[in-house]
């Protein structure tokens, strides 16, 4: 039996790449969180945030752990699997990884040594700046990884050479057309996982009734990044989607069932069919998707009927996912808004169904990362690097030209090497060993958030200022009900210090 | 390594092919990232290797301590090598690394192993959790070692290099271990043991460290032994090694500093100076690449079908202009990366104390 080894090569990747990915994005999300939090702590001395930090430093430091054992697998398969790829875009998707290694990775691996183990070693200042320095470290890799790819979306700065794509524009590479943007959807898709990982463990505390001021405040603070990135998300969507259709248009086409050229419609949900050429579904709202492209809702859109049949992507599975993508972006804003609007009528944290759809919502943007990713990547096929397309040249039998770029299929690596039975060999010992990791990893997570923060005892106030007066003076500052004496004290320091003889 | 004239490989190559000071210069940045990685994660995987050697859970905690801020960074020299690899040498790295298909998959394996018994071990109170990942993590340290080791075996003895850049048949198992490159991995594993005890001496205290003295002692002679197989089957059996020596004379030189650094381990371990045997063993296996380098220069790999299909340094090298490009990101970012580097090994210097941050 011969495997197909195209098949293999890009079930593997897939597999491998869909479990590294469900690791980076928390990273990069709670260290974000984590500098609000150690930063709120330096600023304002509250024992409260230091425990947060520690807590949530603690989670992040297994998650990290699991994004750095199976991210190296990600710059091996290059070679193993992909061998022609390599050649053909060493010049250019070599180099970003290069200095994403050098700027990223030494930055992030160096501090989080002091991030996770550095805690009595150095003074807090310095441990903030190595959390800093860890969120740096995440984002530069989250940088450079989505340059290389947004390259084989939309390439640009480069001349072929025998046979391999070559720099001629270093900046028109690294700025190519859909790097910024993409690198912008990503880094927002990070933050929402982040804020929804933390406010699903929180949800947990406060529905169990359990440190209760703790979930409280990280809540607040993932919540608040929560809302803002839920907002952004779908501006970013919105100019990547124009993007796409300059770019790639016969990807937009199958994202949005778009068969026959002409207005475009926005559905909801739906189901694409390839074989009648239709999308089933509720009905869609006539000519969106040309007023997202276009602002206007008449506005012509290519259809997929405009393309030679060999260079459309499979139309069933880009369309699915991406529309699981929009559906879950709508629910965080709706879900987000809902919950900033009752923090502010004060009711938030008694409201216990929001809290468990919070609770199991952790789930939402994890499926919302890898949905839209698998949309952009299986949209982009059957290329690997995708040619430049241009709507106003036609081929011969009237479809629209599409020249240069690499087809999936002649980026492998040499099937007489590398052969169908080695890559189902590798596939199964992956799936394997990352299930095994997976069940581990959650395993520890779950135990880790079971146990819960560390309780650090809250500093006595000072013996000299404890004069009765002062308790007092403390007690009528007190807000509301949850304060205790410290936390209000801190909030108007002046005006205690204020009374002080 | 500037005294190496640009003659010889003139006449190795084939048309116009022409070795630019870029391209030597990138052949020697990834051999030092290449000794950065063994001289670094080679007293962590020696680490690994050694960790069973102690039984207490306590004990046991302290060796995985001892590296446990440092070991991240260290595996980030390999992911940088292998990027700059693929960016600089485009040819080579697609060459190799499909080439050596399940090879590499099984450092992947190893690797994954490595960091995530580390991470896990400590975290569940379980005696049969921690002893699982207590074998894991040696296992993997070896394995990883051992086969760092068969693949530069494999790379001196010649590979199955055909015409257009692919090797002609996979590697299989049964080629991966041959003799010659099995014994260069045993070596490896000697050597990482010992690199990784003397580390270990300087990280630890009281009796356990009077414990990896004598570690110390047998791991020398293993590696001393090891040594002198190694260079006797290489010297006698490798012609393109034996051959180097004699184009260029100053090499003997090397071997001899590097003798010299091998000799000082002991001398340096017995007055009680551990930090210049450490010195000395890194110096040791930063020659050790250094002379693995010059084994396959001017080649990136050695065909052993046809001289003529190798892999030049010139030939698989990527464009001048990405070449001048990355110079430049190398020379902006590795200032950066040894000060990151020398910080965290002095924050985190002194001997290992596991407390409630630890693994």
């Amino acid at each position: 039996m011969s495997l197909d080894v195209e098949v293999l090569s890009r079930v593997q990747f897939a597999l491998t790449i869909m479990f590294h990915y469900l690791f980076p994005p928390l990273s990069i999300g709670l260290a974000v969180l984590m500098v609000f939090m150690e930063g709120q702590y330096l600023r304002t001395g509250d024992r409260q945030y230091h425990t947060m930090t520690r807590f949530w430093t603690s989670l992040f430091a297994v998650n990290f752990a699991m994004g750095v054992a199976t991210g190296i697998v990600m710059e091996f398969q290059f070679g193993t699997n992909w061998a022609a790829y390599a050649r053909y875009v060493g010049d250019i998707f070599g180099s970003a990884l290069a200095a994403e290694g050098i700027f990223a990775f030494f930055l992030e691996s160096g501090f989080l040594a002091v991030l996770v183990f550095g805690w009595d070693r150095v003074s807090p200042r310095m441990h903030f700046v190595a959390t800093v320095m860890v969120a740096f470290g995440s984002i530069f890799s989250a940088v450079w990884i989505v340059i290389a790819n947004s390259w084989q979306h939309t390439p640009a700065g480069f001349v072929i050479e025998d046979g391999r794509a070559v720099i001629n524009d270093f900046w028109a590479m690294i700025f190519n057309p859909s790097a910024m943007i993409r690198l912008a959807h990503v880094l927002l898709a990070s933050f929402l996982v982040g804020a929804f990982f933390v406010m699903s463990v929180c949800a947990f505390y406060l529905l169990r009734k359990r440190h209760v001021e703790f979930a409280k405040r990280s809540f607040s603070i993932a919540l608040n990044v929560g809302v803002v990135c839920s907002i952004l998300m779908p501006v970013t969507g919105h100019v990547h989607a124009k993007v796409v259709e300059q770019y790639q248009p016969a990807k937009l086409a199958a994202l949005e069932g778009h068969y026959t050229t002409g207005p475009a419609d926005l559905y909801l949900f739906g189901w694409s069919d390839p074989e009648t050429k239709r999308v089933y579904g509720p009905p869609p709202i006539p000519g969106g998707l040309s007023f997202l492209c276009h602002e206007s809702f008449t506005a012509e859109v290519k259809g997929l009927n405009e393309f030679r049949p060999e260079d459309l992507p499979p139309l069933r599975l880009p369309f699915f996912t991406f529309h699981l993508m929009v559906v879950l972006g709508v629910a965080f804003i709706g879900l987000t808004l809902l919950a900033v609007f009752l923090r502010w009528r004060g009711t938030l944290f008694e409201n216990r169904w929001l809290l468990r759809i919070l609770f199991v919502f952790v789930l939402g943007p994890y499926f919302a990362n890898q949905a839209g990713w698998v949309s952009a990547e299986v949209g982009r096929q059957p290329f690997i690097v995708y040619p430049a397309v241009d709507v106003t040249q036609r081929d011969p039998n009237g479809f629209i030209k599409m020249e240069g770029g690499l087809r999936t299929r002649d980026g492998l690596s040499n099937p007489e090497v590398v052969t169908g039975e080695y890559v189902l060999t590798s596939i199964v010992l992956f799936s394997v060993i990352y299930l095994l990791l997976f069940v581990i990893w959650f395993f520890v997570l779950n135990t880790k958030i079971l146990h819960g923060p560390e309780e650090e005892p809250t500093p006595l106030p000072a013996p000299e200022k404890t004069t009765p007066r002062d308790i007092i003076e403390t007690a009528a500052l007190m807000t509301g009900h949850e304060a205790t004496m410290t936390t209000a004290k801190q909030e108007a320091p002046d005006k205690v210090a204020g009374n002080q003889p | 390594m500037t005294c190496l004239s640009f003659r010889e490989t003139a006449s190795q190559d084939t048309g116009d092919d022409r070795m630019e000071p870029l391209h030597l210069f990138w052949f020697c940045l990834i051999g030092i990232l290449l000794a950065g990685y063994a001289i670094l994660d080679g007293f962590d995987l020696g680490v690994g290797i050694l960790h069973l050697c102690v039984r207490k859970d306590e004990e046991r905690r302290v060796l995985m301590n001892s590296i446990g801020p440092i070991w991240d960074g260290n595996v980030v020299w390999l992911v940088v090598f292998g990027g700059a690899l693929f960016a600089a040498f485009p040819k080579a790295y697609a060459a190799a690394f499909s080439g050596f298909y399940l090879a590499f998959i099984l450092v992947l394996f190893a690797l994954i192993f490595r960091a995530v018994s580390m991470e896990f071990r400590s975290k569940q109170p379980m005696q049969w959790w921690r002893s699982t990942w207590d074998v894991s993590f040696c296992a993997a340290s070896t394995l990883a070692t051992f086969l760092f080791g068969v693949l530069v075996g494999n790379c001196i003895a010649g590979l199955p290099l055909g015409p257009h850049g692919d090797f002609q048949h996979a590697v299989t198992m049964s080629t991966l271990l041959r003799p010659y490159p099995s014994l260069v991995g045993l070596f490896a594993v000697s050597t990482f043991a010992m690199h990784g005890s003397i580390y270990l001496y300087l990280k630890t205290e009281g009796e356990l460290q009077q414990r990896i003295h004598r570690w110390m002692w047998r791991t020398f002679a293993i590696f001393l032994t090891l040594y002198v197989v190694t260079s006797v089957v290489t010297l006698t059996t490798v012609p393109q090694a034996t051959g180097k020596y004699s184009d260029y004379p100053w090499l003997s030189l090397v071997v001899l500093l590097n003798v010299l650094a091998i000799a000082n381990i002991p001398r340096a371990i017995y007055v009680g100076a551990p930090f210049y045997a450490f010195l000395s063993s890194a110096g040791t296996i930063a020659a050790f690449t250094f002379l693995f380098g010059m084994t396959l220069y001017p080649n990136m790999i050695v065909s052993s079908l046809d001289p003529a299909w190798s892999l030049s340094v010139t030939s698989s090298a990527s464009t001048t202009k990405t070449l001048g490009i990355m110079t430049l990101i190398a020379f902006l970012g590795m200032p950066f990366v040894l000060a990151y580097t020398v910080t965290i090994y002095w924050v985190f210097r002194g001997k290992v104390k596991v407390g409630k941050f630890s693994y």
